[in-house]
């Protein structure tokens, strides 16, 4: 008999008490909990967003359509970055004020090549007010998951109102369980020091969201 | 039939609960560290759920996704291996921690490597992976800085969140200072005991391992059945490291990790990270379906892990520990695990909840299993703070049934008679354990206390065997004030009563 057989004969066996006409799916998970907290209008929402960011450490600006090239280059000088990686979709006029070397995200660059680049730039997928979350799913604008991750600094630019949710629950409605999705709340941290929180560890130590409108 | 495996190879004996916890509270040292770490998180755990104002309706729906699932554990197993086969991955199935481990240096071997990175998990904590591909000749080296605190000291795991819990910042430092350089990159010179600087040797330290791996393994949070979709939950970024940049990905997830749908996961990534490290949200989440091409490991193993597990579904009482999503909440609000530490639950689950998973995935054979359900005072907070509503409580006492009045059980997948452990050493084992926790008077006096200050929250009925009982009766309301402290308070009663 393979394992698996008898793995799945085991559990059988474990739930001779479950009847065959045992509720249902549907019937028997609760969803009494709420879709989202507190009535918020749009423009609150994404000051909700930005409060919430800002409490785990993340650097939020804001801008227009207009001001976001010149953002990103100031960013970018202000770090002193020499390179930036840059995903395949990402809007060019995003970079057209910077003169930082762009690198693009290739399928054959190593992990060593990655790690000499300074800066990334991606949009994202959507952002969630309530938890200070913005979330990656490897669009062309937001490129492989490891071009967020070796970077030690990362600028990613949500457009609001269009890409903020307040919950959980209304982000995960928008997004493709399929694709790779990267969850990211503020820089990478640690609370493995007397469960204490401390930013910084193996992501990137810097996060920058620009939150930009009409764009 | 061979003991079901549960963690710390290299320790293969345990005293019973009571030894262990006696040796442990005279540890004044590590029973100041966890003193000062459990009320960190507690505070900030009780701030994190009251930001949510429908957490009672988030609890119920977590425990019920979870209970539903169990009761229908085998279809959705077949449908999670159909849909990560489907989406490019191999799903194998693994009876036993042996041939977990066996599945995995396999695996290992095949793609020529000798070293691989890992994600902390607890279920390849559970069977000793580590140490069966040491066997093997494969180096595991751990990448979450708790984890690697623990395998650099050499050290046992003592909580499921933070397993060097039990180790401040100085000792973490001297560890770092002296062990490092025999993993590989050593320690920065005059590395101090800042938390921030202790993270940054960390980071540099692991760095070159990361950029150089070509295989690695992971545990998983959710397994999604519908889509075959894989959740890791973490903090560091060493998680997204491990699943993202070697070539090939190994994740050994045990049965109960299934949810039924995509849709669950809004429930479980609510509570989870608020309950474990009292966040609104954990800083990174990692979610893959099979492959993707040209994004991340281009081969994804799948290893499903009983090892006790179906044993533990066939009790119907016992049953709801496998609700467990590994959040720690439990073990930071528990009296008698803040005195005595991880270490003196002989497992890699520490805590009320390892007080009723060991003897469950195990059996209550040795003494260290049969005298765990008594290594509590009942004083369920443990209960209180559950995001998935395990009535700890309720299973303790089932258990203490089963080791004092025997019981017919399952053991790898066959009912046998277990005889009452009377005279037995086990029993023996078991009764000292309750002793040690009522002559205790500090783990009865918190538990007294917590129950007062969250009396608010406490339910009308009783949980466990007491449920038949209050069903048609009201509890007693707990007193503001516990008896001790309104007798210290006001010399039994000389000074007034108010």
């Amino acid at each position: 008999m393979s394992s698996r057989d008898r793995i799945l004969g085991r559990v059988r066996r474990a739930l001779a008490d479950v009847p065959p006409d045992d509720t249902p799916y549907e019937q028997a998970v609760s969803r009494d909990y709420l879709r989202h907290h507190g009535d918020r209008r749009v423009e609150e929402t994404v000051d909700l967003l930005a409060e919430n960011l800002v409490d785990y450490r993340a650097v939020v600006h804001r801008s227009d359509a207009e001001g976001l090239p010149g953002l990103i280059a100031h960013l970018l000088g202000e770090r002193g970055s020499g390179t930036v990686l840059v995903p395949p979709g990402l809007d060019e006029s995003w970079l057209t004020e910077t003169e930082v070397t762009r690198v693009p995200d290739r399928p054959d660059s190593t992990p060593h090549e990655l790690d000499r680049v300074d800066s990334v730039v991606t949009g994202c997928a959507v952002a969630v007010a309530e938890t200070g979350t913005i979330v990656l799913d490897g669009s062309p604008d937001q490129g492989r998951r490891r071009i967020t991750l070796i970077p030690d600094h990362h600028i990613c630019v949500v457009r609001v109102p269009d890409q903020v949710v307040s919950s959980v629950p209304q982000a995960l409605e928008r997004l493709v369980p399929t694709r790779p999705l990267t969850l990211v709340s503020g820089p990478s941290a640690t609370s493995d020091i007397e469960l204490d929180r401390v930013e910084g560890v193996h992501g990137p130590r810097t996060l920058e969201v620009v939150l930009v409108s009409g764009a | 039939m061979s003991a079901t495996f549960v963690g710390m190879p290299g320790f293969p004996s345990y005293p019973a609960f009571p030894e262990a916890a006696h040796e442990a509270v005279r540890d004044e040292t590590l029973r100041g560290n966890l003193r000062h770490a459990t009320h960190t998180i507690r505070a900030k755990r009780a701030r994190a759920v009251a930001e949510v104002s429908d957490w009672a309706a988030l609890r119920e729906a977590g425990r019920r996704i979870k209970d539903h699932t169990l009761r229908h554990l085998d279809r959705y197993l077949v449908q999670v291996e159909e849909a990560v086969t489907a989406a490019g991955g191999t799903v194998h199935w693994a009876v036993d921690a042996q041939e977990a481990n066996r599945i995995v240096a396999d695996l290992v071997k095949a793609t020529g490597e000798s070293e691989v990175v890992k994600v902390k998990s607890m279920a390849t904590q559970e069977i000793g992976l580590n140490e069966a591909l040491e066997a093997e000749g494969i180096r595991a080296y751990e990448t979450d800085l708790a984890e690697l605190i623990v395998q650099l000291g050499k050290d046992r795991p003592s909580h499921i969140l933070v397993p060097a819990i039990h180790r401040n910042r100085s000792e973490i430092r001297d560890i770092f200072r002296s062990e490092m350089g025999e993993w590989g990159r050593p320690a920065p010179e005059g590395l101090s005991d800042t938390p921030a600087e202790l993270a940054e040797a960390a980071r540099l330290h692991l760095r070159e391992k990361f950029l150089r791996a070509k295989v690695g393994i992971s545990g998983a949070n959710f397994v999604v059945a519908e889509t075959g979709t894989l959740v890791v939950v973490e903090s560091e970024g060493n998680g997204r490291m491990c699943l993202t940049l070697p070539e090939t990905l190994i994740s050994v997830v045990g049965i109960e990790k299934v949810v039924p749908t995509w849709r669950d996961l809004e429930v479980f990534l609510q509570t989870l990270p608020r309950s474990s490290t009292a966040e609104r949200m954990n800083p990174y989440t990692s979610m893959w379906t099979g492959t993707t091409d040209q994004d991340g490991p281009s081969t994804f193993h799948l290893v499903l892990l009983d090892n006790g597990r179906t044993d533990t579904l066939a009790d119907e009482v016992g049953r709801q520990a496998l609700r467990c999503i590994r959040c720690s909440a439990c073990l930071n609000v528990c009296p008698v695990y803040e005195r005595a530490g991880g270490h003196a639950y002989g497992s890699v689950y520490p805590g009320p909840i390892g007080a009723i998973l060991s003897p469950q995935l195990r059996g209550t054979g040795s003494e260290i299993d049969a005298s765990l359900p008594y290594a509590s005072s009942l004083c369920g907070a443990c209960y209180e703070v559950c995001p998935v509503a395990i009535d700890i409580p309720e299973v303790l006492v089932h258990l203490r049934e089963r080791v004092a009045q025997g019981d017919q059980v399952t053991r790898g997948g066959n009912k046998v008679v277990l005889r009452p452990a009377k005279g037995h050493a086990a029993e023996r084992a078991a009764m000292r354990a309750a002793r040690w926790a009522f002559t205790h008077p500090g783990v009865l006096r918190t538990g007294q206390r917590l129950a007062s200050r969250t009396r608010r929250l406490h339910p009308r009925t009783l949980p466990g065997p007491g449920k038949a009982w209050s069903g048609t009766r009201d509890l007693p309301p707990v007193p503001a004030e516990p008896f001790r402290d309104w007798w210290q308070r006001t010399g039994g009663g000389k000074e007034g009563t108010k």
